[in-house]
């Protein structure tokens, strides 16, 4: 038994560091004073680094089941990972400077979010639905602390309490379904579960279970109409915790959505085609027409994620491996997108002042010619015009479906992208056309700086050679 | 039907009616013994089904610990309940709307579903043994997440409860006790004035 147990247990290695870092973090911040917290900061960033190196050292072409088959390390894997440390440490990297000027640079930021990357990771690496549920919970409910933290402003309480209750109704639903596939196939394991889908005489009930889970993982994920707390949620947390929420949790929730749909239930592949059509096409719609009235970059943000979400769908719902290939570089880029965007609102903003108005960006090329050309590349992309990196991958997106027979759902999607590109744009009129109302320069330390500027030069660099991050996400999707 | 059956149905029954009564009772204490009774009708249910040991852990860990914990809370807490009655009736008719479709789409479709009943085990099939032979074996990685989850609900409950709130007042004998007699009293010189 102990033999089977701890074959292979080095697969797992980066998990258990993160967790022993995230524990050892934990007690270390105790002893610090708050001129040494920047200590806590640190110690998070080299957790990411070693992390980082670890899954890349033990990235392989196979597939491996661990921990009596509740553990998948997979190629996808080991990429997801890899996306999850990097939009996590360039998320600390901004989120520092804007902790430190509201008074809520606490160790717990740092530690709540090391566990939310262990939650995401067992979710990537979850091969079954009891391992999913687990991470799941463990990545939400350090999300609802975090939205939280800013313990005096009553809107973030309001949020995390939307949030918190939508997730636990969200998560409710997810369990239901997940209780029906048990029932019929008798099985946790997602692979034992996709073997027996073939066998089962009685349809209703699968289709039944398979409604409750795509519920559960669409309220997740913020598609509509189980979007409701993504625009609340977005405004009402500190820009800190919102840029840690629009990045490396829609990564797990891909992986989510790929381990329970095609991973467990490619078989029943025509039944939820139709479910996700319908929330791919109201995503799209609602996202890019209610983004339009918003006068709140963070709202209007969360509404472009809510059409990105549908956008994503698409390359799922196509039920090939290109689509599957095309939504995984869309998730990835889409992440590198919004953790810039996240990061322009933070630069822009400083203590005692939201810079979350569409106004605060009127003429911010005379203020910043540098931060609005790095504003234009991100908003270019957002819209998905050539040479960025999102036309790229919206344009995959659409290949598959193309070549899924589903030529009118690929002309509505550009339909709404176009609407879409209406309030990208609007952002670039008023950087570029409007006057400014302060004249005041933005003041950024130099590491914000750097950082920033590689990340919107990465959606530049990657729009113009895609082909390597495509063709690495086909590789790991055939596998 | 059977004996079984009879069991099965009365503390179904008992389940669904105080679990209604949970969220619609005024007092909230008594909501919360309601939400024991339908733990202990539950409890009883999952004997049914022969997982005595997770029946026995309901009643010990959530009738015992938590509800206690919880009538405590509640005991403690004022709540407005004439603020949350009335938007309780305004949101009424879309409830009672959702509701009855839901149930109606699930009587659909649950109608159709049979499930055979797993078979008997035997008499000396000892529930708590096999489920302890597996929880740290086959079922250690959940074990360990789900040992993580308990350790990120005690740092977020320490992070959003541990703080000074802006304008509650609190003394601090630290200060108190170092204090001199300069610090409180004020000598002023000042001229002698004539009683007008």
């Amino acid at each position: 038994m102990t033999a089977t147990l701890l074959t292979n247990l080095h697969l797992a290695t980066p998990e258990i560091f993160i967790l022993s870092m995230a524990s050892i973090i934990l007690v270390v911040d105790l002893f610090l004073t708050e001129n040494n917290r920047y200590i806590t900061y640190l110690l998070s960033q080299f957790t990411l680094v070693v992390a980082f190196l670890l899954t890349l050292n033990l990235f392989s072409g196979d597939t491996f089941y661990i921990f009596s088959q509740t553990f998948v390390s997979d190629p996808m894997s080991s990429i997801l990972k890899l996306g999850v440390y990097f939009a996590t440490f360039v998320t600390f990297l901004y989120s520092k400077d804007y902790l430190i000027q509201r008074n809520i640079f606490s160790g717990e930021y740092f530690v709540l979010g090391l566990f939310a990357v262990l939650g995401m990771m067992i979710m990537i690496s979850a091969s079954s639905f009891l391992t999913l549920y687990l991470g799941l919970e463990l990545l939400s409910l350090c999300l609802y602390a975090m939205v939280a933290l800013q313990r005096d402003s009553s809107v973030a309480s309001e949020s995390a309490m939307k949030y918190f209750v939508l997730g636990a109704i969200a998560s409710g639903m997810l369990l239901y379904g997940m209780s029906m596939l048990y029932g019929v196939t008798g099985s946790l394991d997602i692979q034992i579960v996709s073997q027996q889908l073939g066998a089962v005489t009685n349809k209703t009930i699968l289709a039944f279970g398979l409604v409750f889970i795509i519920v559960g993982v669409a309220f997740k994920l913020g598609a509509v109409p189980f979007h409701m707390w993504v625009p609340d949620v977005y405004q009402g947390s500190p820009t800190a915790v919102t840029i840690f929420i629009a990045t490396a949790p829609k990564i797990a929730a891909f992986a989510m959505l790929m381990r329970l749909l095609v991973g467990g239930l490619l078989e029943i592949h025509a039944q939820w085609q139709g479910i996700l059509i319908i929330l791919a096409v109201s995503s799209m719609a609602i996202g890019n027409i209610v983004a339009i009235a918003q006068t709140n970059i963070k709202r209007m943000l969360a509404y472009s994620t809510i059409s990105h979400i549908g956008f994503l769908m698409l390359g799922v719902l196509s039920g090939t491996a290109e689509g599957f290939a095309a939504s995984m570089f869309y998730t990835l880029t889409y992440v590198l997108m919004s953790m810039a965007s996240f990061g322009a609102v933070i630069i822009m903003s400083r203590k005692g002042f939201e810079a979350d108005k569409l106004d605060d960006y009127k003429g911010l090329n005379q203020r910043s010619p540098w931060l609005a050309l790095m504003m234009l590349f991100i908003m270019f992309s957002m819209a998905g015009v050539p040479p960025f990196v999102g036309f790229w991958a919206k344009l995959s997106v659409l290949k598959a479906v193309v070549s899924a027979d589903l030529l009118w759902l690929a002309i509505v999607a550009v339909v709404f992208s176009i609407i879409g590109a209406f309030y990208y744009l609007r952002i670039i009129k008023l950087m570029y056309f409007d006057k400014a109302e302060v004249s005041e320069p933005i003041e950024c330390a130099i590491d914000l700086r750097w950082v920033f500027s590689l990340n919107a030069g990465l959606i530049l660099l990657i729009g113009l050679m895609p082909e390597s991050l495509l063709a690495l996400c086909k590789q790991v999707v055939m596998s | 039907m059977g004996f079984e059956n009879i069991v099965f149905y009365v503390f179904a029954g008992i389940m669904v009616f105080s679990a209604l009564m949970v969220i619609t009772v005024k007092n909230p204490v008594q909501a919360a013994l309601f939400l024991v009774l339908t733990f202990f009708s539950c409890a009883a249910i999952w004997m049914l089904l022969e997982a005595e040991f997770l029946a026995i852990a309901l009643v010990l860990v959530y009738v015992g610990a938590v509800m206690v914990l919880f009538l405590f809370v509640v005991m403690m807490l004022d709540i407005n309940v004439a603020r949350m009655r009335a938007a309780f009736m305004q949101y009424l008719p879309i409830g009672i709307a959702v509701l009855v479709t839901m149930a109606v789409m699930m009587f659909m479709v649950v109608n159709q579903i049979h499930i055979d009943a797993p078979g008997r085990a035997a008499a000396n099939y000892n529930n708590t043994r096999e489920l302890g032979l597996v929880l740290y074996t086959v079922y250690v990685y959940p074990f360990e997440i789900a040992a993580v989850i308990l350790l990120v609900a005690i740092i977020a409950a320490i992070a959003l409860t541990l703080r000074r709130r802006p304008n509650t007042k609190h003394q601090n004998p630290d200060l108190q006790i170092a204090v001199k007699r300069d610090d409180r009293i004020r000598m002023v010189k000042m001229d002698t004035e004539e009683k007008k």
